[in-house]
């Protein structure tokens, strides 16, 4: 109970940072009460594995009982009905739920401003923005309001903000954990993804979450692994890895001069320490932000359809019609860049367009697939930058096209279903954090845990 | 109109909607019903909550794959879903699932025939698709619509035909075999009042001899199959009718009332939606193997044409009785319970196709309602089989008596009820006699002249009057041919 009362001192201490949009304070203080009296009066009776852990999560993921708005005001009030797999797993492993943590409405952005409920800053420096969309989780994490939070990564929203603020950012497998719950932003993207402090922390969260669901079709259907196990001292061989690096990353005209020069040593450095680094050659970095944006938004465009005031949550008011309801309500209930993703998503599906849009990005997803599995054939992992640059400043980045372009090193993980983590293993001369990223072949979680331990416990 | 018919012909191809009895929906796990109070089973996936994603049931894919195949279609290898997307308050998640590029079943064919005489024409079938259907939205409603998402997610497929059909008979003739057909394989219950079948036609004309095909219609909401014929002859003359005025026959889509006998648009061309169809990336593709299409091959119950052919061939009925029966795949199922209990083809047929289906008629309902067994029927007609009752007795009173009493024995029912023939001569011959006494003029005329021998109908329905329907029609007439001849 003590701990979850210092965690709810620590949100309300640093409520400028407006983290969580909602806190359970009353129901996690009552769980940890029980939690604690289990301790006392029946000190043998078995323990979940998350035994008083203390976890937020991200407000696209449901959790009954409780409001879900994916920080959009076209939730409204919206409660959910039933909760998420990813939560139940939680809850059957004696976890604490803290609250629901603000992020960019319905996970689209890289900033953390367009939430509806005001932008998440980055506590390092309260003039910069934590990045987005899992900003306000990021900021959880870094501020010390929760052991672990569950963010959602569907181009990058759990890596970037993890980047730029200096925690452990993880988007397992496409289809490791089930979706069932996560609200959709685009299906064959979307992931419920950890940010953590540690590698074991996000090892430990995916094991319990991890795993084939009825309620979701697309999850990877072999059971998962042990991933907690992955780090005893029995375990680590640190056996010298195949790394690739993509050479036009490293030669990418948007990264920041001190970052590329500080990857080029950390490349220096792996070889060093035994591992096989090699430069690989990946000619599709000026086709994956646009295939990426083509392929979300026109998902998005039909996945956010559902929101049209008729069967549950916000109705605009004076409708006279069926059509006004519709455009009313949309227009009031999404901002800026929700509308302008739909907006784009329908047209790329349009009678007319969607060969030359639609049609050719998914030519372009698959040959980045083909491209990718000869990589991952001879090699362990690929390494890159998280971010072209460390966090931006506040309202700074007016202009979308160039948001989106800074998706360039994190939206290849989700086009091609790998997992992918972000390690907080640098820190820029601008006095901000940023993060070393890892990738390896869909499936191969267990692999990518390893690694990332590894690397992140090596002696510089 | 028959000078019309010269120089024009319909061509029309149909899009029929089934409902596949399936327990649970297509992507939900709640049940599909009829006649529920509205909104009563409803899963947060039916109303499109946020979070919530579909499910394959796999029973609807065995289904699909059933009618496939005795459509003689080219059963997909992959079986992929998309959305279609559109906005309309009976549709919660704003897109309806269903398949766009790569349907589960193409390029198969039904033969048809107008009448058990008649030559069989061949009708392609351009594919069959499965999709989930959209809530139902009733406008008559004051001021208001009401949306009720019962149906919403109900599995259904579409069955489109290829343009090969050109009458209104014919069309109606090729929605009754499919009907026929789903029932057979045991898919649907297809239903048109419940709305578990439903047709769309899509009609154009063109002079006869052209190749070319015309601007067509889409007449929708046809609910029976008088409306399929009725909606078809009416689109057939509006557009002939513009024709001869050198009018243009524009893009539209109909709908049909049945109360004004007409049709009127919904939507024109300018009005075509554009649905957006894209790959549905919360399911993806099932594979079917060679090995599930050989396992469904080999559970392919007989259908009815091999039934009928079967009925002929084998028991020697006439093909107006075998048609009759194999009509309904419930009739023909009573029929072999029949046979198996040794009743004759000819008698089994009999009742079935005269006594049963009268109740069937007059109740409303199906032979599966009705509430006899077979063996009870059966024993029944080997009352009089055996000459313990006669037929009619056995029709008129005994048959309604057992309807009254299911559970009771049929012979037990009829001695209690006084309904077993007397087997003895001396009482009928005393019968008869007494009869004989009372006409000994027609007597007389019936020995003398050939031409009355139509007297004898008039002695034997004074006898069986006195005997109370008890004597045995072919005894007693026998034994009255002998006095009269004495």
């Amino acid at each position: 109970m003590q701990v979850v009362q210092y965690y709810l001192d620590q949100i309300v201490d640093q409520s400028q940072l407006n983290v969580f949009l909602e806190v359970f304070s009353t129901e996690a203080l009552t769980k940890a009460m029980e939690l604690d009296e289990q301790l006392r009066t029946r000190p043998d009776a078995p323990r979940g594995k998350l035994f008083g852990v203390v976890i937020g999560i991200k407000d696209v993921i449901c959790y009954k009982g409780h409001k879900v708005r994916a920080a959009s005001k076209i939730l409204g009030d919206f409660e959910s009905v039933y909760s998420a797999t990813a939560v139940e797993r939680l809850l059957a492993e004696d976890a604490i739920i803290l609250g629901s943590l603000n992020c960019d409405e319905f996970g689209m952005g890289s900033t953390n401003e367009n939430s509806a409920f005001g932008p998440v800053r980055n506590a390092y420096d309260q003039t910069k923005v934590p990045g987005g969309s899992s900003g306000g989780s990021a900021v959880a994490i870094q501020a010390d309001m929760c052991m672990i939070a569950l963010g959602s990564d569907t181009g990058g929203s759990v890596r970037q903000p993890a980047s730029f603020c200096d925690v452990v950012g993880f988007k397992p497998s496409y289809g490791r954990i089930s979706r069932h719950g996560l609200i959709a932003y685009a299906s064959s993207f979307d992931q419920i993804g950890l940010l953590t402090k540690s590698v074991e922390d996000a090892a430990l969260s995916l094991e319990i979450m991890a795993g084939p669901d009825a309620y979701d079709a697309t999850c990877l259907q072999e059971e998962p692994v042990t991933y907690s196990q992955l780090f005893h001292p029995s375990h680590s061989s640190d056996k010298p890895l195949k790394i690739a690096y993509i050479q036009q990353c490293l030669d990418h005209p948007g990264l920041d001069p001190e970052i590329r020069e500080n990857m080029r040593a950390k490349i220096d450095q792996l070889t060093q320490a035994g591992h096989k680094v090699s430069a690989v050659d990946f000619p599709y970095m000026d086709q994956i932000v646009a295939t990426y944006y083509i392929l979300t938004t026109a998902e998005a465009s039909s996945n956010l359809s559902r929101y049209d005031g008729v069967h549950f949550a916000y109705r605009a008011k004076d409708t006279k019609n069926l059509e006004e309801v519709y455009t009313k309500t949309r227009t009031a209930g999404f901002g800026m860049e929700v509308k302008r993703r739909i907006m784009l998503g329908t047209f790329v599906l349009s009678a007319g367009y969607f060969d030359a849009y639609y049609g050719q990005a998914q030519k372009v997803r698959r040959i980045l697939q083909t491209t990718s599995d000869k990589i991952y054939e001879a090699h362990d992992l690929i390494v890159l930058p998280t971010t072209t640059s460390t966090a931006f400043e506040l309202g700074a980045k007016q202009d979308p096209v160039s948001v989106y372009l800074s998706d360039v090193f994190t939206v290849l993980a989700n086009l091609i279903g790998s997992p992918a983590i972000s390690l907080p293993l640098f820190k820029h001369s601008n006095g901000m954090p940023y993060g070393l990223q890892l990738l390896t072949k869909r499936g191969a979680d267990a692999a990518l845990l390893s690694a990332a331990h590894q690397i992140s416990s090596m002696r510089v | 109109m028959a000078e019309l018919r010269i120089s024009y012909e319909c061509v029309i191809g149909l899009e029929i909607h089934i409902h596949l009895n399936t327990a649970a929906k297509i992507f939900a796990p709640e049940a599909v019903t009829y006649g529920a109070p509205p909104n009563t089973h409803l899963s947060p996936l039916t109303i499109g909550h946020p979070g919530t994603l579909p499910y394959l049931n796999k029973g609807v894919i065995e289904r699909a794959i059933k009618i496939g195949l005795a459509t003689n279609c080219s059963i997909a290898s992959k079986v992929g879903f998309a959305r279609k997307n559109y906005f309309y308050a009976d549709l919660p998640k704003g897109y309806q699932i269903t398949q766009d590029q790569n349907p589960i079943c193409s390029d198969g064919f039904l033969d048809i025939q107008l009448n058990e005489k008649a030559a069989t024409k061949r009708i392609g079938i351009e594919r069959i698709h499965l999709e989930e259907d959209a809530g139902k939205s009733s406008h008559d409603q004051e001021a208001h619509t009401a949306v009720d998402l019962n149906r919403a997610g109900s599995p259904l497929i579409e069955l489109v035909t290829k343009p090969d059909i050109r009458t209104a008979d014919e069309a109606v003739a090729f929605v009754a075999s499919i009907r026929q057909l789903v029932r057979y394989l045991g898919i649907s219950e297809a239903n048109m009042e419940k709305g578990q079948l439903r047709c769309d036609a899509n009609v154009s004309i063109r002079p006869l001899g052209s190749s070319k095909l015309g601007q067509r219609t889409e007449t929708k909401n046809l609910n029976s199959l008088r409306n399929v014929k009725r909606a078809i002859e009416y689109e057939f003359k509006r557009q002939i009718g513009i024709a001869k005025k050198e009018g243009i026959i524009e893009m539209a889509t109909l709908t049909w009332d049945e109360q004004r006998n007409s049709n009127f648009a919904i939507r024109s061309k300018e009005q075509a939606h554009d649905y957006r169809y894209f790959p549905e990336p919360d399911l993806p593709p099932l594979l079917i193997t060679e090995a599930q299409l050989t396992q469904l091959k080999a559970q392919q119950p007989e259908l009815a044409s091999e039934r009928k052919r079967r009925y002929q061939n084998e028991l020697g009925l006439s093909l107006y009785d075998a048609t009759l029966i194999t009509e309904d795949l419930a009739d023909a199922q009573y029929f072999d319970q029949l046979i198996a209990a040794n009743i004759p083809a000819k008698q089994a047929a009999n009742w079935l196709g005269v006594h049963l289906r009268a109740w069937c008629n007059e109740n409303q309902k199906t032979i599966s309602e009705f509430p006899l067994a077979p063996e009870k029927v059966a024993a029944l007609i080997r009352l009089v089989i055996d000459g313990a009752i006669s037929s009619s007795v056995a029709a008129q009173q005994l048959l309604p008596l057992l309807l009254e009493n299911p559970n009771a024995n049929p012979q037990e029912l009829a001695k209690k009820n006084q309904l077993i023939l007397k087997d003895d001569d001396d009482w009928l011959l005393a019968l008869i006699d007494a009869t004989l006494e009372k006409y000994p003029d027609k007597v007389k005329a019936y020995k003398q002249s050939k031409k009355a021998k139509g007297l004898i109908g008039l002695f034997m329905g004074d006898i069986m009057k006195a005997a109370k329907g008890k004597a045995d029609p072919q005894k007693t007439k026998k034994l009255l041919s002998e006095r009269l001849s004495a």
